[in-house]
């Protein structure tokens, strides 16, 4: 089912939210909202929920306007950021909840909800754990259920706040691919909240970059990574090196075989492993070699440039282990750079 | 974050509340504060004079500052003995720390007197032997109010005893601070707040409190009677007036004690960081 | 009852024994002369002379009726209180608004004000000089003297108990498994049943208890309107004091040994109740 957002706006007393967000979301697409915390992404999900209700504007789930609807009638799944499992009902009466809250009229009989709800768990890979009570399960159990619990319901829509944010690192990665893995299996519309870049582009399929209440861009993660729309989703999907232009510094980036355009751009983002390292055998180069650190595969080289009266400026160049050792250089090395491409803005 | 939307039921919740918080209590209470405008200024003044009451005053201020000051002293033995040491039987003392809550104090005050007045078990014991008595003197008015105090000093005390950060003490111990400066200058202070509470509640309660004190103190005018007290003399002597304007006195004090306790707490909460 | 935990010290930290010693000492003395001794004594002096006389001082009828009358005001007022504490425990905790603090310090009033005052108020009101007193005679309706007047009291006394019990537990509780009931479909009726209420249950037992002792402890406020009319407007407490001041020591202490049980009951409870709380909130 599509989602559709018009003129969204919403304020927190003096404090601005949301700001006349507009978003349209095709049916049946993973699309994570990442920002920085307080940028208001969680708010924009809630507002979709009907958990919370937006200042102005409307919200049209596969075309019907559901602006005025509750949160009990808008056919959504909420998965809370930390699970808001019911403690005091076994996993399969929280499973359950949803379709014995139905109107009678609509509400299934006992022995379809149990074979429906066993059905979920299956999906979920925790049906042993049925007759257990939340709090015996541990965290990447609990997000499970809540999956479960949020699906029982056939949501239009599944919304997920943070769904790893309490979760350790090593379960995290799991449930990653667990998800995406889900949701290509049933193709319900998803939107999940987070604020790790990583986990955006490794997940969804569709990004929006919110910041301060505005959408800054919304792509797929290539495009995303590849594209930047500015300078702020530039530096926050990953690592860069900027460089602000002026004579000195557009004299220097010449020399390293970067095209320099001549429009008004004026801010240069490079990615780290962007920046290739030729070792400098006549030891004039501006730039110093001062330290490295392993990545696993890759080598991180912290770099110091100074260039006549500036302050020196450190720079982070990545590349393969390989790479790194035949160069064979040591700290305080004069190293010369190549710069592969760079990113241009406005320093607007 | 507002829910006000989300939620059922707003309207029905905070109409009925406010109804009837107006009904049982804000209506009655008014009517003293309204009662009080039918009495002059002279009147008043000269009621509260009254050396009766005075004295009165006197005893009440007196018999509760004390008891809230002894209670503070063995409250505090007795929370950092509950939440720092174990030993037998802590579980049941822990639970019967809040006996004078749950005991009517009728109970208190038939079992306080029977045990102090003069020929009661401890009573005959005290005035023999050291010449003491504490029944149906001011004396016996404090050891009610020390009853009654315990739990208000206890219970406030205990959960910032409970909630302080030991890693300070050990922090002290290590820069080479002896265990009584690691207590005068890191356990006291932080602990100080909520044993001011603890005494100004008990202060407070110990002011209002009737029946455990009416059976052990005697009731002798300018010796050994409460403002309660007199407010009951006062209403059997159909002393409307009388009765009235003691009563909006005492109201007023206990406002001013429930701000200061408030701001008190405020302090509390913003020293453990709450805030 | 969470110092029942000991925290673990490290050596350094630890007391030495003699001061150890010594102050479990003072506060096991201190307890039990305050606490211990009365609540004994209360027993010793019930069967003071015999089991016999304790019984039949239990069987008079002017005892029956106070404990009847006790019961009657501890069931009309408890629940009263009861659905008021919820209401405003909801209102307070659930939505934003101005004036909430005011308003919790307005829920709290009757904790500060002196049970006499609180008496003094409803005969102010109800009492033959009060401002309804010619209009409730000329009506022949009878408040203040008269059961009326107890309830009333006892309902401004025990006010604030459920609802201050509530308000703190469901603040920290969050709304977030309300809400998530009312994603999945659930009606406000439903969400309240099936996921408020068994989660505030223990919280609003304790409350509840709490206020059914004061109700039915309450002296100095019921006192002052009652009237003390033997066997029609004495609650048991008063049936004590009554007894206490006309030298019948057995009669009083009977009656003080059923209040003294009562209270005895609330205090096993609430520890009950405590540990209940303490190991469904600490699973959260």
């Amino acid at each position: 089912m599509s989602i559709l957002l018009s003129h969204i706006s919403k304020n927190f007393g003096d404090f601005s939210a949301l700001h006349n967000i507009d978003l349209e979301i095709p049916e049946g697409e993973l699309v994570a909202l990442l920002g920085p915390s307080g940028c208001g992404k969680t708010t924009l999900l809630r507002i979709i929920a009907g958990l919370e209700q937006a200042d102005s504007g409307h919200i049209f789930l596969n075309g019907e306007d559901k602006t005025a609807h509750h949160v009990s009638e808008r056919g959504i799944g909420f998965v809370f950021q930390h699970y808001a499992l019911f403690r005091h009902m076994t996993v399969f009466d929280n499973v359950a909840f949803g379709l014995r809250v139905k109107k009678k009229e609509h509400r299934p009989n006992e022995a379809i909800i149990a074979k429906k709800v066993h059905a979920l768990l299956e999906l979920v890979q925790l049906d042993w754990l049925h007759d257990r009570f939340p709090d015996q399960l541990s965290g990447g159990q609990r997000q499970r259920i809540a999956l479960a619990r949020a699906l029982a319901v056939e949501p239009s829509v599944l919304l997920l706040d943070e769904p790893f944010g309490a979760l350790d690192a090593s379960v995290r990665k799991d449930l990653r691919q667990w998800l995406r893995n889900l949701h290509n299996e049933l193709n319900v519309t998803s939107i999940f909240v987070t604020h790790d870049q990583e986990e955006a582009m490794e997940v969804a399929s569709q990004v929006v970059v919110l910041n301060k209440g505005h959408i800054q861009q919304q792509g797929s993660p290539a495009d995303i990574y590849d594209y930047p729309a500015n300078v702020f989703v530039s530096k926050f999907i990953g690592q860069t090196n900027e460089f602000h232009l002026h004579r000195h510094t557009s004299d220097w980036l010449k020399q390293t075989g970067l095209h320099i355009p001549q429009e008004s751009d004026s801010i240069a983002h490079v990615r780290p492993h962007d920046i290739e390292i030729i070792n400098a055998l006549d030891g004039n180069s501006p730039i110093i070699l001062k330290d490295w650190q392993h990545l696993g595969a890759l080598i991180r080289v912290e770099l110091t440039k100074k260039l006549h009266e500036s302050e020196p400026k450190t720079l982070y160049a990545e590349m393969p282990n390989e790479q790194f050792k035949r160069l064979n250089l040591t700290r305080g090395d004069r190293v010369e750079l190549k710069i592969r491409q760079a990113h241009w803005f406005n320093s607007l | 974050m507002s829910q006000s939307r989300i939620m059922p039921a707003f309207r029905p919740t905070i109409s009925f509340t406010l109804f009837y918080l107006s009904l049982v209590v804000l209506i009655p209470l008014s009517t003293l504060v309204f009662k009080s405008f039918e009495l002059h200024w002279n009147d008043y003044v000269d009621i509260i004079t009254n050396k009766r009451v005075l004295a009165a005053f006197r005893v009440s201020f007196t018999t509760s500052l004390g008891a809230a000051a002894v209670a503070s002293f063995f409250g505090f033995i007795v929370a950092w003995v509950l939440v720092r040491y174990s030993f037998a039987g802590k579980r049941f003392f822990h639970a019967l720390i809040d006996l004078p809550f749950a005991l009517p104090t009728a109970v208190a005050g038939i079992v306080l007197a029977t045990i102090f007045q003069p020929s009661g078990y401890l009573g005959q014991f005290l005035k023999q032997h050291f010449e003491l008595q504490i029944g149906f003197k001011p004396l016996g008015i404090v050891v009610a109010l020390i009853f009654i105090s315990i739990p208000f000093v206890v219970r406030t005390v205990e959960p910032v005893l409970q909630e302080f950060d030991s890693r300070m003490e050990e922090a002290a111990s290590s820069l080479g601070a002896t265990r009584l400066q690691v207590f005068t200058k890191i356990i006291f202070p932080n602990i100080f707040p909520a044993l001011l509470t603890g005494f100004a509640l008990s202060f407070a309660r110990g002011v209002g409190e009737y029946g455990s004190v009416i059976f052990i103190s005697g009731n002798i005018p300018y010796v050994s009677e409460i403002l309660p007290l007199l407010i009951v003399t006062k209403l059997e002597q159909y002393d409307i007036a009388g009765a009235t304007a003691i009563g909006l006195t005492m109201l007023i004090i206990s406002f001013v004690l429930l701000f200061f306790i408030n701001v008190l707490q405020h302090w509390v909460r913003k020293r453990s960081g709450q805030i | 009852m969470s110092s029942i935990s000991t925290n673990v010290h490290q050596s350094t930290l630890d007391d030495p024994k003699w001061l150890r010693w010594s102050l479990i000492a003072i506060a096991l003395g201190f307890i039990i002369l305050f606490l211990c001794v009365p609540l004994l004594l209360v027993i010793i002096q019930a069967f003071s002379k015999g089991v016999a006389a304790y019984f039949s001082a239990l069987n008079q009828h002017d005892m029956l009726a106070a404990m009847r009358l006790t019961l009657l005001t501890a069931l009309i007022t408890v629940p009263l209180n009861t659905i008021f504490g919820v209401a405003a425990a909801w209102a307070i905790t659930r939505f934003d608004f101005r004036g909430k603090d005011f308003l919790i310090t307005l829920i709290d009033l009757p904790f500060s004000v002196s049970p006499v005052i609180s008496g003094l108020i409803f005969v102010l009101m109800f009492g033959a000089q009060g401002w309804l007193g010619h209009w409730l005679m000329a009506n022949d309706i009878k408040i203040i003297f008269a059961v009326p007047g107890i309830v009333l009291a006892t309902l401004f006394i025990t006010f604030p108990f459920v609802a201050r019990q509530l308000i703190p537990f469901m603040q920290e509780m969050g709304s977030e498994e309300e809400e998530a009931a009312l994603s999945l479909g659930a009606s406000g009726w439903k969400m309240f049943f099936f996921i408020t209420l068994p989660n505030i249950k223990w919280a609003l037992l304790y409350g509840v208890l709490l206020c059914n002792a004061r109700a039915m402890g309450e002296f100095g406020a019921v006192s002052v309107v009652s009237g003390h009319i033997r066997g029609l407007t004495n609650t048991l407490p008063l049936h004590v004091e009554v007894s206490y001041n006309e030298y019948d020591s057995v009669s009083a202490f009977a009656g003080a040994s059923i209040l003294a049980g009562l209270a005895i009951m609330t205090l096993i409870l609430k520890t009950l109740l405590e540990w209940k709380q303490q190991s469904s909130r600490q699973s959260h």
